[in-house]
């Protein structure tokens, strides 16, 4: 027999990898599964509004304002310009769901990029990198968002470059320990001592071991970006009108809680729904990856 | 204890010093030149030049940080763009109504987040520990600027029970523990209370679960002491990490009160901020965001040594 042909009968039992017991793990957790269907949901409506049949979201109606949920011709009634909600709930998901997830993202990769180099490196670079994370660790991450959002003015970017400074610290922080005692292990010595360069082993031996708790704990923090996008929105310094985006909207109708209140409260029950699943998804993920908090 | 206490203080300075030149830098990543805001359109060359001058603005950075820092120190935060008074009287009152509001919201949180997450991590996996889980849950996920709204939809709107907007009647500015003051208090305090009752909730639940399930407490049980008494060491040992949380959600709730105060007009630091952002008014924008963040430095600190000084376990480390 060739030898070629020996490697069909491989010794090696096939075991099924990490991730897909983290899945399967996830599946059976019915909260996190309604949770994910829901997200899902969400962000699928909202990248297909245009094709599902809805009203145009910018398209208002003097006599038709404020009308309650239920009107015909608007199932979830329309806002303070006559437009309807349902399309302009739906839209809004777009803006509101990219302002919320995009810098945790980013600030996943920055910031996991940034620890481990501090943890690996330890000395000097740690220094620099985690003193500094301590100095935006002083501010509270509303007002750290806040401020850099009111400085730089209004804009869906300077929202993203904002909410992206305020996710980075925590991340480097939670990476640099994570990092610093995937270091402390005797594993790291040996691939030292047998040579490895130090990008060698932080790519083999390092990140493989320190993600699955960054990525938890990244999770996590998107339900509060999400609520603090819409924030910035709703306060005027994120997105601009006429954009549909739930946190503006729900500053626009803040004027019609006396006319029609329920329809004022939908926006921000978005934003709720959305951080909620985020929050049990996030939660389901920590118990199925067994990260402790 | 002193040493440690010396080391914490020590520590402090530099982050002052950080949060100090972030502020700083606030007003150098804005757009804009900062003499558009106060300059006539047609002001000449020479004029501007002048102004700059005047402002200090023609000095490199380092210098004008330096200057800055000086006046700051002295308690000179420059004068409001847009009203022309000094920017330190302004944050003052405004500080002093969001300390109002904060420490409310506190007295109404912390009381049923301890609660709540005891009874939580006492019954562990039980209907108890499951109700109290998902309260906590929903007070993390919501927004609160949307529940403000909502509790004004509620008990302004629809019952007409309490007002819902400012700090006292007809606008008043000044505070007077009556209650014609003490009702316009009760929403924003209830509103803001709701994210730490989730947060102190979970936090003392993992905790005090964490802490019946160690190897002590097993001891405790087989010397024959009363579930009452276990209680009471498990308390002592939950303390010093449950004061930490709450300290850093007191000075959350002075940062984090921007939104709340918008929504319901309340005269303190977010009220100030938001209008300074609107206003383009960066000495007033800066001043504010310096001294809540101080603030929150400060309290920390003061979490920090409390907490030494009630577990002898963390000075060592």
């Amino acid at each position: 027999m060739a030898a070629t042909d020996l490697g069909k009968f491989s010794a090696t039992p096939v075991t099924p990898g990490y991730w897909s017991g983290v899945f399967a793990r996830l599946s059976r957790d019915p909260i996190a599964m309604l949770c994910l269907l829901i997200l899902l949901a969400l962000i699928l409506s909202a990248m297909f509004a245009p094709y599902i049949g809805l009203a145009d979201p910018y398209k208002g109606s003097m006599i038709k304002r404020l009308a309650a949920i239920g009107t015909p011709g608007y199932p979830l009634g329309s806002d303070e310009q006559g437009r309807d909600m349902l399309a302009r709930l739906i839209y809004g998901g777009r803006l509101t769901l990219f302002i919320g997830l995009v810098p945790v993202v980013l600030a996943f990769f920055i910031g996991t990029a940034l620890g481990i180099l501090a943890g690996y490196l330890g000395g000097w670079v740690n220094t620099i990198i985690m003193r500094t994370v301590d100095v935006f660790f002083a501010f509270p991450s509303v007002l750290l968002a806040i401020a850099i959002s009111g400085a730089l003015g209004a804009g869906i970017v300077n929202s993203l470059v904002s909410l992206t400074i305020v996710f980075i610290p925590p991340i480097t922080r939670v990476a640099e320990s994570v990092t610093s005692g995937v270091r402390a292990l005797d594993y790291i010595d040996a691939a030292r001592a047998s040579g490895g360069k130090t990008v060698t082993i932080i790519r083999v031996h390092v990140v493989g071991n320190v993600l699955g708790p960054i990525f938890v704990y990244a999770t996590s923090l998107t339900s509060v970006c999400m609520i603090l996008a819409a924030g910035l929105s709703f306060l005027g310094i994120g997105v601009s009108p006429p954009e549909p985006e739930w946190g503006l909207m729900l500053n626009t109708l803040r004027s019609a809680i006396y006319v029609n209140p329920w329809v004022a409260a939908l926006p921000g029950l978005m934003v709720f729904i959305t951080s909620l699943c985020l929050n049990l998804l996030s939660d389901g993920l920590r118990s199925a990856m067994n990260v402790k908090a | 204890m002193l040493s440690y206490l010396i080391r914490r203080i020590l520590y402090v300075l530099p982050v002052a010093f950080g949060v100090s030149v972030i502020c700083f830098m606030l007003v150098q990543i804005a757009p804009g030149d900062p003499l558009t805001a106060i300059m006539p359109v047609d002001a000449t060359a020479e004029e501007q030049a002048a102004m700059r001058a005047a402002y200090g603005l023609d000095k490199p950075l380092p210098v004008q940080y330096a200057i800055w820092i000086g006046n700051i120190v002295q308690g000179d935060m420059g004068k409001s763009i847009a009203t022309g008074r000094p920017v330190a009287g302004e944050v003052l009152v405004a500080v002093n109504n969001s300390l109002l509001l904060a420490f409310s919201a506190s007295v109404i949180a912390f009381p049923i987040g301890l609660f709540l997450g005891f009874l939580a991590g006492y019954f562990r996996d039980t209907l108890c520990d499951k109700a109290v889980t998902a309260i906590a849950i929903a007070g993390v996920s919501v927004p609160n600027y949307w529940l403000g709204i909502v509790l004004v939809i509620i008990f302004s709107v629809t019952l007409g029970w309490l007002p819902s907007m400012g700090a006292g009647p007809g606008g008043s500015q000044d505070w007077h523990w009556d209650w014609l003051h003490m009702r316009h208090l009760i929403l924003p305090a209830v509103t803001l209370a709701v994210v730490p009752i989730g947060i102190v909730a979970r936090t003392v639940r993992a905790l005090v679960g964490d802490i019946f399930s160690m190897d002590f407490v097993q001891a405790l049980y087989a010397k024959g002491m009363t579930r009452f008494d276990v209680l009471r060491h498990v308390m002592r040992n939950a303390a010093a990490t449950a004061l930490s949380v709450m300290g850093l959600q007191l000075g959350y709730l002075l940062g984090g009160s921007i939104l709340i105060e918008t929504v319901f007009n309340w005269p303190g630091s977010g009220f100030l901020l938001s209008n300074a952002i609107f206003q383009r008014d960066l000495p007033l924008l800066q001043g504010t965001i310096l001294v809540l963040a101080l603030f929150f430095v400060f309290a920390n600190l003061i979490v920090d040594v409390l907490q030494a000084a009630i577990d002898p376990r963390i000075k060592r480390t």
